[in-house]
């Protein structure tokens, strides 16, 4: 086995000068020495029930001394086949099955979930529609990034940017219980609209919040920018080329870790993300430090996506959900006093909503990368084919290559630093 | 509950046979044609592979999909990833469709070029009677878990994966594949034999077999004790 040396660069960090020094840690290079034990490889088997795996993931690692030389990871543990459930479902009634996967940005699956079944009928929704769900798939986007600085933080070491992070989170729990009456499971999205417009005076709760979050991100960067135990355990650890991380499937920010400014907001941009003015963070290393550093920047464009949806949300109120008799319920005191609307009312809640010939698959840049939602319809009130492209999914199966050659503690920081969600890998 | 001890043999002839054609085998229903800009891919690949182009539909607007024979689908995914004009180096998803009733599954490639910014779908048909396909794991990594996972759900084979085992369900899962349409909602045993499985597994389908020939003979693994009480009551005394 190769010697290995540990270099930490204070430079690489954009918001520090040249001449920065470390708040504390080691200050020079370590030297790992190459062990000298002649001893056969060893079997380390850690989790499902293991906190450091963020949920039930299980690794079974071949280890030479504390170098980890192979390692196989083994999901399903939380597999409730919600794809199968999804088609015994009216199109609707699958938008509860979607938050119950990424429980960590639930609005996020909610969102991608209708948008893909509204392309495929070919329903074009309101424009505050739009911005709603513009605000709270950005929201949530900073719900999961909180999430996963915490507990990154955590696991490297520092266990103060988790009470902060949580801190925050509890704020954005407040706005989701405030539109939908749910901290986490929302289900905040019929097919053409919303469950119900805005609750008045929760755009000023979402400004308030996004005003309020960019110094809790400063306390954080303090904590870890220039930490040097940050910087020796997350510099030059799990590092992935750009080349390799496409053919790896990473997206999100592991992908534009690797230097790869492929976001789907800007690729193939859907509710006129291109008439946003926002930037794509990219790496250039891809190792666990430039995915710590993208994130965090990630949250703060997001705040400045949130911050001209709600502009443009203030002068925009019109409708919320869409005029169509095919998916929109008639107007309650219509129903109650008028035959069609009566029967017009009963046949969509007992039937459901028919969906055309066809399907879609629609992308959106979800917390953890590219989520695809994939619908297959054959005419009827229920999918055919409801299958979900997990970001976390594909991001973990090149979890073996990010640890090639490192040790077991590295692991934890890897495992981390790419930001699974179990519920939505195991379905 | 009321199901039988007949119902319950028959459901599993059925994964016994594997899967059969029902009398009216209907083709999966095809989207209207609708008008679409060209796609460049899709008239790049009528140019260069003609007769391989089964079927063109674009749905949801602006979404192409091609249907292609499965046997050339290695030779037709390595030609879009590699073509300078195409190069389509991301694959999003693969993935399965069954609509049932005996009609063909449908294999689905996602493919997206982060260069030209396209999307593309590219579809195989695949015969109950022949649930082959190749395997698109030398083109891209990504295709590794996404192919176990349609092996694990669907039932489908892919030559030259290098390592095609369950990934969701367990290793000794023996009710089938979960997301085709003859499976029943709730599976094929009752509850009862579910969770009595489920608590007696053998510690050995914990590991792989590569899992346990790296542990060398002083890990070789102790056998596991039958669980003095069970759920459901069926013991094996």
């Amino acid at each position: 086995m190769a010697k290995k040396t540990v270099e930490f660069s204070l430079g690489r960090n954009p918001e520090m000068g040249v001449d920065a020094k470390p708040a504390l840690g080691p200050l020079t290079p370590v030297e790992i020495p190459e062990p000298d034990i002649e001893s056969d490889n060893m079997l380390v088997n850690i989790g499902p029930q293991h906190p450091a795996t963020h949920g039930v993931l299980r690794l079974v690692c071949e280890l030479d001394g504390e170098t980890v030389v192979r390692c196989i990871p083994h999901i399903g543990y939380l597999h409730s086949s919600f794809e199968k459930l999804g088609e015994y479902r009216s199109w609707n009634q699958v938008v509860p099955l979607t938050d119950r996967m990424d429980y960590l940005a639930p609005l996020i699956y909610n969102i991608a979930y209708v948008m893909s079944v509204e392309a495929m009928m070919g329903i074009e929704v309101t424009e505050r529609c739009k911005l709603t769900r513009v605000v709270m798939m950005e929201l949530d986007r900073i719900f999961g990034h909180l999430l996963w600085l915490g507990t990154f933080a955590m696991d490297i070491g520092a266990f103060t940017p988790f009470l902060y992070t949580f801190e925050e989170r509890e704020r954005i729990y407040t706005l989701h219980e405030q539109y939908t009456g749910a901290r986490i499971t929302t289900s905040a999205t019929r097919i053409g609209g919303m469950m119900a417009d805005m609750p008045k005076g929760w755009d000023l709760g979402v400004r308030a919040f996004a005003n309020g979050l960019p110094k809790t991100l400063d306390e954080c960067e303090v904590l870890l920018n220039d930490n040097g135990l940050v910087l020796g355990r997350t510099q030059g650890i799990g590092a992935i080329t750009g080349e390799e991380a496409v053919n790896y499937g990473l997206t999100g920010a592991n992908l534009r870790g690797s230097g790869v400014a492929y976001d789907v907001r800007k690729d193939q941009p859907y509710y006129d993300y291109e008439t946003y003015d926002f930037e794509i963070p990219v790496g250039e290393h891809g190792d666990c430090y430039d995915r710590y550093l993208v994130r965090m920047e990630e949250m703060r464009q997001s705040l400045r996506i949130i911050h001209q949806a709600l502009d443009r949300l203030e002068k925009e109120d019109g409708p919320m959900d869409v005029e169509d008799p095919r998916i929109t319920l008639p107007r309650k005191t219509d129903a109650m006093n008028d035959m069609e609307s009566m029967i017009h009312h009963f046949k969509l809640i007992t039937e459901g909503i028919r969906a055309p010939v066809g399907e879609s698959y629609f992308p959106v840049e979800a917390s953890k990368g590219e989520l695809g939602m994939y619908v297959v319809s054959d005419g009827g009130t229920k999918p055919v084919r409801w299958r979900v492209r997990p970001p976390s999914f594909v991001n973990l199966s090149a979890l073996p290559k990010l640890l090639e050659g490192h040790l077991v503690a590295d692991l934890i920081a890897i495992n981390a630093s790419i930001d699974i969600v179990l519920g939505e890998i195991d379905r | 509950m009321s199901s039988s001890m007949a119902e319950k043999k028959s459901s599993f002839d059925a994964v016994a046979m594997g899967p059969v054609a029902s009398a009216g085998a209907a083709e999966p229903p095809k989207p209207p044609p609708v008008t679409a800009p060209e796609h460049d891919s899709v008239t790049a690949l009528k140019a260069n592979f003609g007769d391989a182009l089964l079927r063109h539909d674009v749905v949801a607007g602006n979404q192409h999909i091609v249907f292609i024979p499965p046997h050339r689908n290695l030779e037709i995914l390595q030609w879009l990833r590699d073509d300078p004009e195409q190069h389509y180096n991301l694959l999003r998803d693969v993935t399965a469709v069954d609509y049932g009733a005996g009609t063909p599954l449908q294999v689905v490639y996602q493919l997206f070029s982060i260069t030209h910014k396209r999307a593309l779908c590219l579809k195989c048909e695949l015969p109950l009677d022949g649930l082959e396909i190749d395997s698109a794991c030398s083109l891209w990594h990504t295709a590794d878990w996404l192919e176990r996972e349609v092996y694990d759900l669907f039932g489908i084979t892919f030559k030259g994966h290098p390592d095609l085992r369950r990934i969701l369900m367990p290793e000794d899962y023996d009710e089938g594949h979960p997301l085709r349409k003859d499976f029943p909602l709730r599976g094929r045993y009752s509850r009862a034999e579910q969770t009595r499985r489920a608590l007696s597994q053998d510690l050995a389908h914990y590991y792989t077999e590569l899992e346990v020939s790296l542990g060398g003979e002083s890990q070789a693994l102790p056998p596991m004790e039958t669980p003095g009480r069970v759920a459901g009551g069926e013991t094996e005394e």
